[in-house]
């Protein structure tokens, strides 16, 4: 999600000024993670067979390597798949040799749950491992669209040296919506979304220890945004809450989480937004003046309230005025 | 005939001229944005203008607004494909009323936004949109008063890949949807005209995005011809270009006179006319 770039800046410098007096090492970066690359990113058990990488609450930044989403590896009995590359190749490559000291069993694929950047940027390093890429349907048309503006907005943002390397590889293998993987002895039951966080949302569901990888369908902690449809978010929650899974690893959190329980924030968020405008919108209010107050009850309860909000309420009073 | 060679300068050739940029810069979706460039500073933007400003206005003189009119928008953009734009009359300062507003966002490949014409008994004192900024930039807003003279005000804009960051969210839902309208009226604060609202479905392409499958440019594709009136009588219409948002949106206060029903045709460039009409009384006056 593009915001503009120095309020980026700020923002990312802010997590890291906080910390930086007493964690230096946050502020040391890439280059920290670098000297102990793979000792330093431990992957969490999440169920058997199951690991997922937690992401910081934060912006991308060049202190974070760009990691700020979750990422999943499942491993079957004769190969692994990996839900999302990371915000970067830097990230991507410590994931790799992070998850290499748990299987040798080869990636046979890599599951893009979505189009945003901290979730493709280490395409490229799965691509060169010999994975098969997997996406929405509309993930080519929307990587297409985008990926240009993504590769030269977010130079800005996380810097040259963390961009080197990325590029936008699409995936080869659709989902038009629902597809089976074989691991060997496992399958994951992949779903193609309507629009909803994005136009192009799938989810990974690993059948034999009921794990959800919900992708950017479910934000935990941070605030969620909005690139895709608020009312088409609020009205696949019910879908999304009687998927029979037993935990979640959400796109955004804490790894793993209770399912459905893991929705109920992210729900309320939309339902205070979503009333909080709709009530502008029939007394006349404006958008400009509209977007300033609309949801601000849940500003305590969000990391990156004050990034996302406002935007996130210019495009659902878009949505909603044609209600 | 010269009124419509400086359209098409406007329009169309800025367009073009936008799209040989970015076909320049090697897959650069808009030529204008990015870290390539330095970010546009007041003065820069200044000096744009001033380039600028001959081709859309001759060498008329364009002197300051002196209060007759404003032009408001946030600071800093939250989305930069859909910044909201407030331009307001003083009415005192205005007797004879505004013939025309024109509005420039001196950065964007296609610098004229739109050139609203006014009705002249319309009485709109207030007029806001929804425009695509592309950088930092100052948006202007010349008013012209029915004497032929030219007034500005200003506002510095920080905003950034408002042309080249694809603003639809949704495609599929995009197309379909494609020129559906809805007007909405609004009684008016104490002692102010009522508010009409005219919300246009219209992806307003930019021309600056290419096709996944054939890699071509996706041609621009916007709302070219706008015209609002209350029966025969004129009160708003607009010419405009790839800087208007997704779905246009247009707020403006005006005078009523009789009951004669709201009449709403667009028309948009490829040669697409939507047409609405909706009955004074039920729209809540």
């Amino acid at each position: 999600m593009p915001i503009d770039p120095l309020r980026r800046k700020l923002l990312g410098g802010f997590a890291c000024a906080g910390a930086g007096a007493a964690i230096l090492p946050c502020c040391l970066g890439r280059a920290a993670l670098a000297a102990s690359e793979g000792a330093g990113m431990a992957l969490k058990p999440v169920a058997d067979g199951v690991y997922a990488l937690r992401g910081a609450d934060e912006l991308m930044s060049e202190a974070n390597d760009g990691a700020i989403a979750n990422l999943g590896l499942v491993v079957g009995d004769e190969a692994a798949a990996v839900i999302d590359s990371g915000g970067s190749l830097v990230e991507a490559r410590a994931f790799i040799a992070a998850f290499e000291k748990v299987t040798a069993r080869p990636v046979r694929y890599l599951v893009n749950t979505h189009m945003h950047p901290d979730h493709v940027f280490g395409n490229a390093a799965f691509r060169a491992l010999g994975a098969t890429i997997v996406g929405h349907r509309n993930l080519p048309r929307a990587l297409e669209a985008r990926g240009a503006f993504y590769l030269q907005n977010f130079r800005e943002q996380i810097g040259d040296a963390l961009m080197k390397g990325v590029e936008i590889v699409p995936p080869t293998l659709l989902v038009d919506e629902r597809l089976e993987l074989d691991l060997g002895g496992r399958v994951l039951e992949l779903r193609a979304w309507k629009p909803a966080h994005t136009d192009n949302d799938l989810t990974v569901l690993d059948r034999a220890t009921r794990t959800f990888f919900a992708g950017d369908l479910v934000f935990m902690d941070s605030l969620p945004t909005l690139d895709g449809s608020l009312l088409g978010w609020l009205s696949q929650m019910d879908g999304l809450a009687a998927l029979d899974a037993a935990r979640a690893v959400p796109g955004h959190g804490p790894v793993p989480a209770d399912w459905p329980a893991a929705l109920q924030p992210e729900r309320r968020y939309f339902e205070a937004l979503a009333r909080d405008l709709r009530k502008a919108i029939a007394g006349g209010v404006p958008m400009a003046e509209a977007v300033k107050t609309a949801g601000r009850g849940e500003r305590d309860k969000w990391a990156l309230f004050d990034a996302y909000n406002e935007r996130n309420a210019t495009a659902a009073f878009a949505e909603l005025e044609w209600e | 005939m010269q009124k419509q060679d400086l359209r098409t300068w406007r329009f169309v050739l800025p367009v073009a001229s936008g799209l040989a940029v970015a076909l320049l810069a090697g897959g650069t979706i808009c030529g204008l944005s990015g870290p390539a460039m330095a970010q546009q500073t007041q003065a820069s933007s200044d000096r744009i203008w001033d380039g600028l400003k001959g081709d859309v206005f001759g060498d008329k003189a364009i002197q300051d607004d002196g209060g007759l009119v404003r032009i408001e928008a946030p600071k800093r953009a939250q989305d930069a494909a859909l910044v909201p734009v407030d331009i307001s009359i003083d009415p005192a300062k205005a007797p004879d009323g505004v013939k025309a507003l024109t509005l420039i966002i001196d950065v964007n490949p296609s610098p004229v936004a739109a050139t609203f014409r006014i009705g002249d008994d319309a009485g709109i004192t207030h007029l806001a949109t929804r425009v695509r900024v592309n950088d930092y930039s100052y948006l202007r807003v010349i008013a012209e008063t029915p004497d032929g003279a030219l007034h500005m005000n200003k506002v510095f804009v920080k905003a950034s890949g408002g042309c080249s960051a694809p603003a639809v969210k949704n495609m599929d839902e995009a197309q379909k949807t494609m020129g559906q309208m809805k007007l909405r009226e609004f009684a008016g604060e104490a002692g102010k005209e009522p508010e009409m609202q005219l919300m246009i479905r219209h992806p307003n392409n930019s021309g600056l995005q290419r096709d996944p499958l054939t890699q071509y440019f996706i041609p621009a594709h916007f709302i070219q011809d706008l015209s609002i009136s209350q029966g025969d009588r004129p009160i708003l219409s607009m010419e405009g270009g790839i800087s208007i948002s997704e779905d246009p949106n247009f707020r403006f206060d005006f005078k009523a006179h009789g009951n004669d029903e709201i009449r709403v045709k667009a028309t948009d460039t490829e040669g697409k006319v939507f047409q609405g009409h909706w009955p004074l009384e039920t729209a809540g006056l």
